[in-house]
């Protein structure tokens, strides 16, 4: 009896650990018994897909959010970078053109481009929030607004006038939409981005320093950790992976507009925190974010494959939040 | 039914678990209506568990609680306070931008009713705190911010805010943690006034000499035991460690190994902080091999000084010679450098990491060294050396990937002191290394220090209890209203000296 009490409990703490990818697991089995159908491999490929640009653009929130901050203009930057890579990639033949007389550039160019602009904003973040000590909440809502202004005049720029961008390269929608060895490209990618920041956070001097400011940013001062530099660097690196999400959320959707990300912001954190990153700062796994990222996907996807209200769906989503939170949360309350 | 009411609080046959450890095991406490009631015991010992079974912050797996006789089940802080049981912590929170009344009142504020609507009170409540501090004898003004307050004043303020709940056992835990002397002696006749109202007090500390003086009974505590309950008369110092730790102590204090050498190895001048009412002019040189305590009353600005070494303050003017030549030693970064280590006073608010594992507290301050090829850090060696310190400190915890917050305050400091160790310092500044940890890591971290000193390293210690200072160091510095009132040598002087030093500009 004894032995299988403790079997019983430890299976419960397990459990209650991992609770993230219970519920995703819960989650999917759900949505399948309601409709078998969910558990084919393309359905599955196309949930991945979705959540590619989400995971990165949920990643780089993770970096602040663990930092003990918040990014609120992370969404406005995966705009800013869809509409620059979009803008500069477009197929000559097509008739409004961004820029009409723009030659075949190589098409990492555009690319790197839009991507260093918002690793610069994110710059811009983390030297007003390092140096001046503004709080990052107001700090990023400044840049929120400040980088979709900077975006909308630059997609309003004559001749295009706020006309959707389209018409985009094929060498460049390929990121987004094509494979390879049968493996979709921007899964490949958001992979290959999820695997660099995990070693970022577990195996660098700079993740160890992320928490340590964000498990105690006095007691980090006191360490020695460079607190000004190592902040900047991080909101930097967050800005470089908004681009990629942007740059990819272009390729994937085939063009761009000034409002694209838009509340996406809130969407990351809501991913974040669903999957374990403490909004106090300090703790936070890639794994989790992962997780919470695809929770979201396979809500997003599975309700409306199995023909839930979309307006339910968000009912659903917002009970997800909280609930994962508050139980997340046991794990870090005082035991009485 | 024997004589109960000769008890106003007793706690039978009390036991707790917690996940794998056993925290409370068959302890009973009774205490005189009147009276203080001492509870010792190391760190871990299973005080503040027990007190927290009667404060309603855990509830007893066994076990039965008496109040004036009646058997009570108390499950929550409100319950217990209904019934009379109040509990200063140890570290107090106040909410600092708020007046003294309202703190005082918190949650339940006089109110007036307008019509239909119920309004704060301001009057009566104002009214309800000076009539409080009177029957207390408190001088605080009911309107002033707490944050204007000094820590003595707030902890007045919330023996008050105790009180008033008609409180018949007030648990104090810590509480003379923070005080200066002159400031324990104020709060010895607040508990004096409190023991002829007949209010009991059940009283939590380290402190033997406060003990002594305060205490009328004393029950010592051994790993979540009762060891026993003796009449305070009865008991001497070395007595209560002896019953403590099981084992004979007649040394508070390691021997020191080794005299300082002439060299000095920190040649500090004119250190003075752009605030006026901050450190001036404060100079001394610290010698290689030498443990220099550093004194004064709370206020001295002592840790104030020791910061603007490592960094952490701005400097008006002085400078700072470090093996005779000049450092620039103005962020903590470039004192690291300089091979300074500082183990800072607060160890929650400036120490640990209180969510990362003790593997990560203790190397936090040695990262750097760490990084190999490809700028990725070499688990393996930082595993090891995690490992090194937990086993050279004996630091007790279940692994090195337990988060730090679970541990005990005397562990949590060890793992403070070895992330120091590892950085190989050369110079260590402790503040108030010692402060609310038991007796048995007490005694582990002075080892440590002389067996540094006895390697020729230098150490700076702050410290507020007088024993402690006499029984290290080798010179002690005073300082009196962030002015340097005099540096003694430690075998020539007297607490008496001491005192008169630290005193010497208080206006």
């Amino acid at each position: 009896m004894e032995s299988k009490k403790t079997f019983v409990g430890s299976s419960l703490q397990f459990l209650s650990q991992h609770a993230i990818f219970v519920v995703l697991v819960a989650l999917v089995l759900i949505i399948a018994m309601v409709d078998p159908r969910f558990l084919s491999f393309n359905i599955l490929r196309d949930v991945l897909m979705q959540s590619s640009t989400r995971a990165i653009m949920a990643l780089g929130v993770a970096f602040i959010l663990i930092t003990g901050g918040v990014d609120l203009s992370s969404g406005r930057m995966v705009g800013f970078a869809a509409v620059i890579s979009a803008s500069m990639l477009q197929i000559p033949e097509y008739a409004r053109r961004f820029y009409p007389d723009l030659p075949n550039l190589p098409v990492l160019l555009p690319i790197l481009m839009a991507i260093l602009a918002c690793m610069l904003f994110g710059m811009f973040n983390g030297i007003i929030v390092a140096k001046l000590q503004v709080p990052p909440f107001i700090t990023t809502l400044g840049s929120m607004v400040m980088v979709y202004g900077i975006n909308s005049i630059y997609f309003d720029m004559a001749p295009n006038n706020s006309q959707p961008i389209g018409g985009l390269r094929p060498d460049f929608t390929a990121l987004g939409s094509g494979h390879l060895f049968n493996m979709p490209i921007i899964i490949i990618i958001a992979l290959v981005v999820a695997v660099g920041v995990w070693i970022l956070f577990n195996k660098t001097q700079l993740g160890m320093n992320m928490y340590a400011i964000g498990g105690n940013r006095e007691a980090a001062i006191v360490s020695g950790v460079n607190v000004v530099l190592t902040l900047i660097l991080l909101y930097a690196i967050a800005g470089a992976l908004y681009g990629v999400a942007g740059v990819l959320e272009a390729a994937r959707t085939g063009g761009a507009t000034n409002n694209y990300g838009n509340m996406y912001e809130l969407d990351a954190i809501a991913a974040c925190v669903v999957g374990g990153v403490s909004t106090t700062g300090g703790v936070g796994t890639v794994p989790g974010v992962l997780a919470g990222v695809l929770i979201f996907g396979v809500i997003n996807y599975g309700l409306t494959f199995i023909g839930v209200n979309p307006y339910w769906q968000l009912i659903v989503k917002g009970l997800i939040i909280v609930a994962a939170v508050s139980f997340d949360i046991r794990k870090y309350i005082a035991k009485r | 039914m024997e004589k109960n009411d000769q008890f106003v609080l007793e706690m039978r046959h009390i036991s707790k678990a917690f996940p794998g450890v056993q925290a409370l095991q068959d302890v009973s406490l009774e205490v005189r209506p009147g009276t203080v009631h001492a509870l010792m015991g190391e760190n871990g010992a299973g005080k503040s568990t027990l007190v927290k079974c009667l404060f309603g912050l855990y509830l007893q797996d066994e076990g039965e609680i008496l109040l004036q006789g009646k058997p009570v089940t108390i499950s929550s802080s409100r319950e217990a306070l209904d019934l009379g049981i109040s509990m200063i912590h140890q570290e107090l929170h106040p909410i600092p931008d708020r007046s003294v009344m309202e703190n005082v009142w918190l949650g339940r504020a006089p109110l007036r009713k307008l019509g239909k609507l119920n309004f704060v009170d301001h009057r009566a409540m104002k009214e309800k705190t000076e009539s409080l501090f009177e029957d207390l004898k408190l001088d605080i003004n009911p309107r002033s911010l707490v944050r204007d307050l000094s820590v003595s004043k707030v902890q007045s303020m919330e023996i008050a805010k105790a009180v008033s709940y008609n409180a018949r056992v007030i648990v104090m835990d810590e509480p003379s943690s923070s005080l200066t002397g002159h400031e324990v002696h104020h709060l010895f006749g607040i508990i004096r006034n409190l023991k002829e109202r007949g209010i009991s007090i059940i009283y939590i500390s380290h402190k033997m000499e406060e003990i002594l003086e305060i205490a009328d009974d004393v029950t010592i505590m051994r790993d979540g035991k009762k060891v026993g309950t003796w009449p305070a008369g009865e008991l001497t110092t070395d007595l209560i460690i002896s019953r403590m730790v099981g084992r004979e102590m007649t040394n508070r204090f390691p021997p020191r190994k080794n005299r300082p050498e002439e060299e000095a190895v920190l040649d500090v001048r004119g250190y003075t902080s752009p605030f006026p009412k901050s450190f001036q002019d404060v100079s001394f040189t610290l010698r290689r091999g030498e443990i220099l305590g550093v004194g004064g009353l709370v206020g001295a600005q002592r840790t104030e000084v020791m910061e603007a070494l490592f960094g952490l303050r701005s400097l008006e003017s002085g400078k700072v010679l470090i093996h005779g030549r000049e450092a620039d030693l103005s962020s903590p970064i470039k004192a690291k450098k300089h091979k300074m280590a500082f183990l800072t006073e607060e160890r929650r608010a400036t120490g640990i990491f209180p969510v990362l594992s003790v593997q990560f507290n203790l190397l936090a301050a040695h990262l750097a060294s760490y990084v190999g090829s490809g700028r990725l850090l070499n688990q393996r060696s930082m595993c090891r050396d995690a490992r090194e310190g937990i086993e050279k400190l004996s630091v007790k915890t279940p692994s090195s990937r337990e988060l730090i917050r679970n541990l005990s305050g005397g562990n949590q400091q060890k793992v403070l002191l070895a992330r120091w160790l590892l950085t190989d310092p050369e110079i260590l500044i402790l503040d108030e290394p010692t402060r609310g940890i038991d007796v048995g890591a007490k005694y582990e971290i002075y080892t440590i220090m002389a067996d540094l000193a006895s390697q020729g390293k230098s150490i700076v210690m702050i410290s507020s209890e007088m024993p402690e200072l006499l029984g290290m160091t080798d010179r002690i510095l005073v300082m009196s209203q962030g002015r340097l009132a005099g540096i003694v040598n430690t075998p020539e002087t007297t607490e008496e000296e001491i005192m008169r030093l630290a005193t010497k500009y208080v206006a």
